[in-house]
This record gives C-alpha cells, structure tokens and sequence, in this order.
C-alpha cells in the first residue's frame, strides 16, 4: 500500500464509518475493510478504477466530486477522507465545507506547491514547477487548484476549522528533519486532521 | 432473416420446465390463486453446496427464455444471451442460473391466458393484479422446489430490479448478492403517465372488448401495437434515435415530391406489429399496473431507508446515462438509502447513448462491471460455504 495511505489508516478507529473521496483503486478502503472491519465507501469517476474496487470487494460509487456531496446526510460518516485530490477539484472549499458536514472528521492531503523545488522553478527559471511530487505540465495537469501548506491553513483559519493533527513529509513520503522544521519549504505532502469548530 | 451476430450455440437448445404449486396462493391485492404454474430455465450445474444459483427478474415484456436457444435453427437466442453463457458476464461455468416467466405472464405462466379454475374459458381481465411481492413470493417457491435455499444474486433490470430490491427486503437470508440495472425505488408521475397511455391504447381499441377478445376469437393489435411503439420511444434516447434513423427515408422521394415514409417510422410500426402478435394485452395491463404499484417503502412509513435496513444483501446498482425512463437519479436514491441504511452498495453509471434499452445491450463496460462483480461474489460464496 502506499505509504500515505498506511499513515491514513492508523487514524482511523476499528468499524468506523469511513468516506474515502477519490478512492481510486480502493487500497486504502480494501486494507481498512480487512483489519479495522470498517463500513466504507469510496468516491470515483474513472472506469479502470471503478472496476478495480469491485474486483476488491470495495463500496465503489460512481459520482463526479464537482458535482457536489449534497445527497449525503448530515454526521454520516465517522471520517471523511481525501488523499492528494483537493488540488483538482473546481470547488475545494466548498468540499471541504461539505466533508466536515457529513463527517466527524476528516484528513486531507495534498502537494504543496511552495516546496523549495518549486519555488525555484518560478523564481529562478520563471517556468511552471515540473517536480517529483508535482510532475505534470502545466497544460495537462489535472492539479487545477494548487495551494501551499500557508494557503490551506489560512482557509481554515477563516472558516474556523479545527487543525486537529498536521504531519508533513518530504520527498517520497518519508519523514524528514526540514521538512517538520520549515514545512512550507521542505515539505512535499500534509496530512491534515481536521475537526468542526469547536 | 438469420441474426449470426449472437453466440447462441454457447449454452446450445434450453428446455423450458414447468414447476406447479398446488395450494393457494393469497395475493397482495386480497384475492386468493387457488395454485399456479411457472414456466422456468436454468443454464449451468448447481454446485454441491447449493451457493452459486442466481435468479433472473424478467422486465415488462420478458419472459423465462433470457439464454441459448429453444431449437437449433431458431433465428434469435433468448433475450439476455448477450449476459448470460460460458464466461459471459453471468457466468455459466461459475454459477447456476434461473430464468422465469412471471405469474401473469403471457409465456406459459398462469395468467390472463391461463385456463380457468372452474373451466369456464380463459381468465382474461379478470385474472387478479399482481404485485411485484407476489412475484417475488412465487420465485421463492420455486427456489424451494429446486432446493435453492439462498441464492448468490437476484439480478434483474426495470422491472426485473425492482424484483430483485424486493428479494432483498422481504427474504433478507435468502438473498446474498441484489443487482439493480435501470431500476427505481418506485415510478415518478412522468412514468406512471407513460403507461397509462399505453393502457389507455389498448382499453380503447374496438378489438379489446373489456379485456374477453379472446372469446370473440378477436385481439386488440392496434392498441397493442401503439402501446409498445408509445413504450419503445420512451426506452431510447433523442440522440440515439438521431444516430440510427436520423431523418432516412423507407421510401419515396422528397425531390420529387412523393409521400415519403422516415425509417424510423417503418421500424416502429414493425416493432408494434411484431409485438401485438406475441404479447397478450392483458398481461400487458397487468406487469405495467405492477410497476406502477411498486413502491416497498410504502409499509415502511414511506422510509426506504427503514425498508433497505432490513436486507442482508450487498447491493450492485447500475444505471445508464441516456436512461430518461429509469434515470441515473433514480438508481442515485437507491444508493444513498442504502448508504443511510449501512449496506454494502457498489454503483456505476454507464455511459451509453441507447437509453433505457441499455440493460439489454452487450456495452462493455457495463459487461465489465457486472462479470467483475460477479466473479468476485464467486470467490466469496466458498468463505460462505465454510
């Protein structure tokens, strides 16, 4: 499994009711079904991943995220979880406004476009960043939204969400020294953990 | 005109087999069947542990022949051969299958063409309404008659998945696996209008006579015909309508200014003329009454999520994207009401330009979902079986 999605797992309790947004090929689901016995479903558009979840036994639905979560009730889920997806849907604020109202909780991931790499391609070679953790180009990225680790704490700032837990990795999601020192430089992926405003 | 593009070989000639229940049957509509027959097939072998039957839910106009063939020169297979075969998407090798006529039905079921009791003619108008628990009560007596205690899936589309919803909550450890292709949890006003003007054709052809055509040895064929021809708009999409016919002529000449007659106005009228010769008006009345009463919430306090709680079954609901009769909206409140209720629940919509008339087509992905939700339920009915 991909070593964020180990990270994800170990923040979710056993038999916990469980939203995975852009689910993909439903490993992380799949895994949570297997030793946390939790009632999950997961998000997807693509038909290869579609029928790769079926094939695992995971509660695929079909459903485009730009389209919105209004259909799901109000404190549904114990988790709501989105892995390195917020970056390209048209509308992340209001996803994430709607995952803490159908979630408890939820933990979000995504790239951070102010990591020194990419600070160095616009600043230095004044091109879009080309980078590991950020490889397409800029006409065929499907990263519409793109934000640093500043930006989103900011907008929960403003929209009074609860920062409950932040992990930050480097390259290769491996944890790293600088990373948890200046994050918003050194780091390549967060993990947030957040919580409704208290 | 032979049709070599189906595989009809693959499952070879299929006898239909009659079951009969002797005691009476108490309907939901109050009335009381003092017995009945079902006219069934099956393709594939029924394992030893007897954990790999599937039933098949036909639709409005389906019958008992969903695979291979009833002679070796017939022209066309039976209706769902496309799904249903060796290492088809409903996989006889795996699984063992089971294909019925409906009570009510026109195709050697007891129905409005059955004989009856008293042996006074036919039942005609006056066989009772069916609803689609009874259905679903007289498939479980034919599930006990071939010692079927738990089938791994109820798959049917429209209708047919209605059925198989039903199966779910109302014989929660009889059921696995309910798969719902281009189904609803009950008809809008939009559909429900649909077939009562298809009713409505047929209740006013001179030929009808109150439902007893038969004994005036007469049959309301145009009425028959405009309902269907009513019905098979409503089961294609404009754009596909546009990508088939488009404004193609029959016959005749425009330039030169002769009457002209547009394909698609000649395959209409073949496919009216097609079925008024093999469907039965009153039974016709009777499965659209079915679909318009079908609504399980209802004795749930119109709850659907209290009426899904009570099924055991994981759930495959999928629909097509052009389906305007059955839209993926509809199929989109079967889903969450099982996610409200907890059940496991898997859906796709499909992406086809054919309408209602998706569920009977060979799509791949479509194909591709179901034959991968199957062959994973497969793998799990041995963790069952231990």
């Amino acid at each position: 499994m991909r070593p964020d999605l180990s990270i994800i797992a170990e923040l979710i309790k056993p038999s916990a009711r469980v939203l995975d947004l852009g689910c993909g090929e439903g490993d992380l689901l799949s895994y949570l079904q297997e030793t946390k016995g939790v009632n999950g479903y997961g998000l997807d558009v693509d038909p290869t991943n579609i029928t790769t979840c079926i094939a695992k036994g995971v509660n695929v639905i079909e459903h485009d995220l730009d389209a919105g979560l209004q259909d799901f009730a109000d404190d549904a889920f114990d988790m709501v979880v989105m892995t390195e997806t917020l970056q390209s849907v048209r509308y992340p604020d209001a996803l994430l406004r709607e995952m803490l109202r159908i979630g408890k909780e939820c933990i979000v991931t995504f790239p951070n476009f102010a990591h020194w790499r990419c600070r160095l391609h616009l600043g230095l070679l004044g091109q879009m960043p080309v980078v590991q953790h950020l490889p397409d180009s800029w006409f065929d990225t499907p990263n519409i939204r793109l934000c640093t680790f500043d930006d989103f704490e900011r907008l929960c700032r403003e929209h009074r969400y609860q920062i409950i837990q932040r992990f930050v990795v480097g390259p290769d999601y491996h944890q790293q020294f600088l990373a948890n020192q200046m994050p918003n430089l050194f780091g390549t992926i967060a993990f947030y953990r957040l919580g409704r405003s208290s | 005109m032979k049709d070599r593009a189906f595989e009809g070989g693959d499952l070879g000639v299929i006898t239909p087999q009659i079951f009969r229940w002797g005691s009476t049957f108490p309907l939901r509509s109050g009335a009381t069947l003092p017995g009945f027959e079902l006219v069934y097939e099956t393709y594939g072998e029924l394992n030893s542990q007897r954990s790999n039957a599937i039933l098949i839910c036909h639709a409005l106009s389906g019958h008992h022949h969903a695979a291979g063939l009833h002679a070796p020169q017939d022209d066309k297979p039976g209706w769902w051969n496309n799904c249903i075969g060796p290492d088809k998407a409903i996989d006889t090798n795996r699984f063992f299958v089971v294909a019925l006529n409906n009570l009510g039905g026109c195709h050697g079921s007891t129905g409005p063409c059955s004989a009856r009791p008293d042996g006074a003619g036919n039942w005609g108008p006056d066989f009772p309404t069916v609803a689609v628990e009874d259905w679903v009560r007289s498939q479980a007596l034919l599930a006990d008659h071939l010692g079927i205690k738990i089938f791994a899936a109820v798959i049917g589309g429209s209708l047919g998945g209605m059925q198989a919803m039903q199966w779910g909550i109302d014989f929660p450890d009889r059921v696995r696996a309910a798969i719902l292709i281009a189904s609803a949890a009950k008809l809008t006003a939009q559909n429900i209008a649909f077939n009562e003007i298809a009713r409505h054709a047929i209740t006013s052809d001179p030929h009808f006579s109150a439902g007893r055509y038969r004994a005036n040895g007469e049959n309301p064929d145009v009425g028959l015909a405009l309902a269907r021809m009513i019905g098979h708009v409503t089961y294609l999409s404009a754009s596909g309508m546009g990508q088939r016919f488009g404004r193609q002529l029959k016959s005749g000449d425009l330039a030169l200014g002769q009457d002209v007659e547009f394909q698609v106005q000649s395959y209409l009228r073949y496919q009216g003329q097609t079925f008024s010769r093999q469907f039965d008006a009153n039974t016709y009345i009777l499965m659209t009454r079915a679909l318009d009463l079908f609504d399980p919430a209802a004795a749930y306090g119109d709850d659907l999520v209290d009426a899904l709680s009570r099924a055991k079954a994981r759930f495959l609901v999928i629909s097509f994207s052009s389906d305007w009769r059955f839209s993926a909206e509809r199929s989109g409140e079967i889903v969450h009401a099982l996610i409200r209720a907890k059940k496991n629940v898997v859906s796709s919509v499909i992406e086809s330009e054919h309408g209602h008339d998706s569920f009977l087509l060979p799509l791949p992905r479509y194909l591709a979902v179901l034959g991968t939700y199957l062959r994973q339920l497969h793998e799990t009915l041995d963790q069952h079986a231990t």
